[in-house]
């Protein structure tokens, strides 16, 4: 099952190049960009590890392409998403945000429900992954 | 909605196409390119005149810098014509004394390369050894790497990079700054142009001790010290561009002053000539005040002989 969470993820993978294009727009508007990688790609997990600090004052798309193959290198199975960041005052928040890495296999959710009282059901996604233990998920 | 732009190759950066992709097809062998108009469309002899113009002197630089703009221009022309000549490696060095235009020249390089489309920005990032040297261990390369991602797109310059390697303390962390410099200098060849800066036998002890960066930097431009007149040329220039004039018969005093400047201690070329300009204002203001009463636009924007002949390069 092929994970999608954010912009373009129902879009072909992107290339190198076009990758570069977009940061050239996130930086053309003062955006400054960051990488963030995972194992656990849950839609509620918000937390990412983050590959170093979000990069400020660049001004060209060369240095985060840099550290995004830096990261891949380093964690190669895992998924890996590019933000940038909007910091200007009244909107101070994630402008642009999109997987430039995924594992090569991903076995998806299981849904689980859990009956309650009353006929009451709850529903709760679950990564087949996340069975085993960080780290190990993916390869 | 842009991502399906992009794929059908449009750029996506409205108002900035790269020469690249503002060439059209290769060209077949036999066509003709007119030179000059290739060369205005560069827009890159308006950066060239105000090199000559503003920067007085400095004819071995003005020579380098042309050579490589006309070096620049004929390879985008070859590569119209699919003549593959890889890019040349623009990284130098410049050495010569202080306040002999360095960094002014770096500025005007970044400006250069990026009209003709050698870099894609255009930035300049002034840096010396306190930005790229770390203060304990492992806080180096983050540090390094971090402005140098900075500078991509665009010219790093290194002011005084000797200090980068001192040789009495072997543990000394700038060793580690110039590997990853060596190393971006090499991969990154695209993304950057590095300009090393310093005094020449500092440089030259600096080089001796770390041949890969010698060896790495295609130009290695001197400047050379200005002469008396060309420094007086530079004071009119100052003075004028501050919105005041010389007096007639202050020409002859700033000659003088110069001439004894130069013979003196820390003396620092066109950098002394400003301060000396900056103390003559002072003077001139300090004057207009005393005197009171009113003052014309004339008194205003005249600098007088007295206003230099009290500096103490006079009665030492």
């Amino acid at each position: 099952m092929r994970v999608t969470q954010g912009t373009f993820s129902y879009l072909p993978e992107l290339t190198d190049e076009e990758i570069g294009l977009q940061v050239a727009y996130a930086l053309d508007r003062g955006w400054p960009c960051s990488i963030e990688f995972t194992d656990d790609p849950h839609p509620r997990n918000t937390y990412w590890e983050m590959w170093g600090l979000p990069m400020f004052d660049l001004k060209d798309p060369a240095g985060v392409l840099l550290e995004l193959n830096e990261c891949r290198k380093a964690y190669p199975a895992a998924y890996i998403r590019l933000n940038a960041y909007d910091a200007r005052y009244g909107r101070q928040t994630t402008a642009l945000s999109f997987l430039v890495q995924r594992p090569a296999e991903e076995p998806g959710f299981r849904l689980d429900r859990a009956e309650g009282s009353d006929r009451r059901i709850g529903y709760t996604t679950h990564a087949y992954a996340a069975d085993r233990p960080q780290g190990e998920r993916y390869r | 909605m842009s991502g399906f732009a992009m794929r059908n190759g449009s750029p996506a950066t409205p108002g900035e196409p790269s020469p690249a992709e503002a060439a059209p097809a290769t060209l077949p062998p036999d066509a003709r390119v007119d030179l000059a108009r290739e060369r205005a469309e560069s827009h890159a002899d308006e950066v060239l005149d105000a090199l000559d113009s503003e920067l007085i002197g400095l004819v071995p630089v003005k020579t380098r810098i042309r050579e490589i703009a006309a070096l620049l221009l004929v390879d985008r022309v070859r590569g119209r014509f699919g003549i593959d000549s890889g890019r040349p490696s623009l990284h130098m060095c410049f050495t010569g004394s202080p306040g002999t235009g360095k960094t002014t020249v770096a500025v005007r390089l970044a400006e250069l390369l990026h009209r003709l489309g050698y870099i894609r920005k255009g930035h300049l990032v002034s840096v010396t050894r306190d930005d790229l040297v770390g203060q304990y261990v492992g806080h180096t390369a983050p540090k390094t790497k971090e402005v140098l991602k900075r500078a991509m797109g665009g010219v790093l310059f290194i002011d005084e990079a000797y200090y980068l390697y001192r040789a009495e303390n072997e543990r000394d962390y700038g060793q580690e700054a110039i590997e990853i410099l060596l190393q971006v200098m090499e991969n990154s060849r695209d993304d950057l142009v590095v300009v090393l800066a310093g005094y020449k036998d500092r440089m030259d002890s600096f080089f001796s001790s770390n041949p890969g960066m010698s060896s790495r930097i295609a130009h290695h431009v001197d400047f050379p010290d200005y002469e008396t007149a060309e420094l007086e040329e530079i004071g009119r220039l100052m003075t004028a561009r501050e919105g005041y004039r010389l007096a007639p018969e202050t020409e002859p005093v700033l000659r003088d002053y110069l001439e004894r400047r130069r013979g003196q201690p820390r003396f620092a070329n066109a950098r002394s000539v400003r301060n000396a300009v900056e103390r003559a204002r002072l003077r001139h203001a300090s004057r207009l005040v005393a005197a009171g009463g009113e003052v014309t636009r004339e008194d205003l924007t005249t600098l007088r002989p007295e206003d230099f002949l009290a500096s103490r390069v006079f009665t030492a």
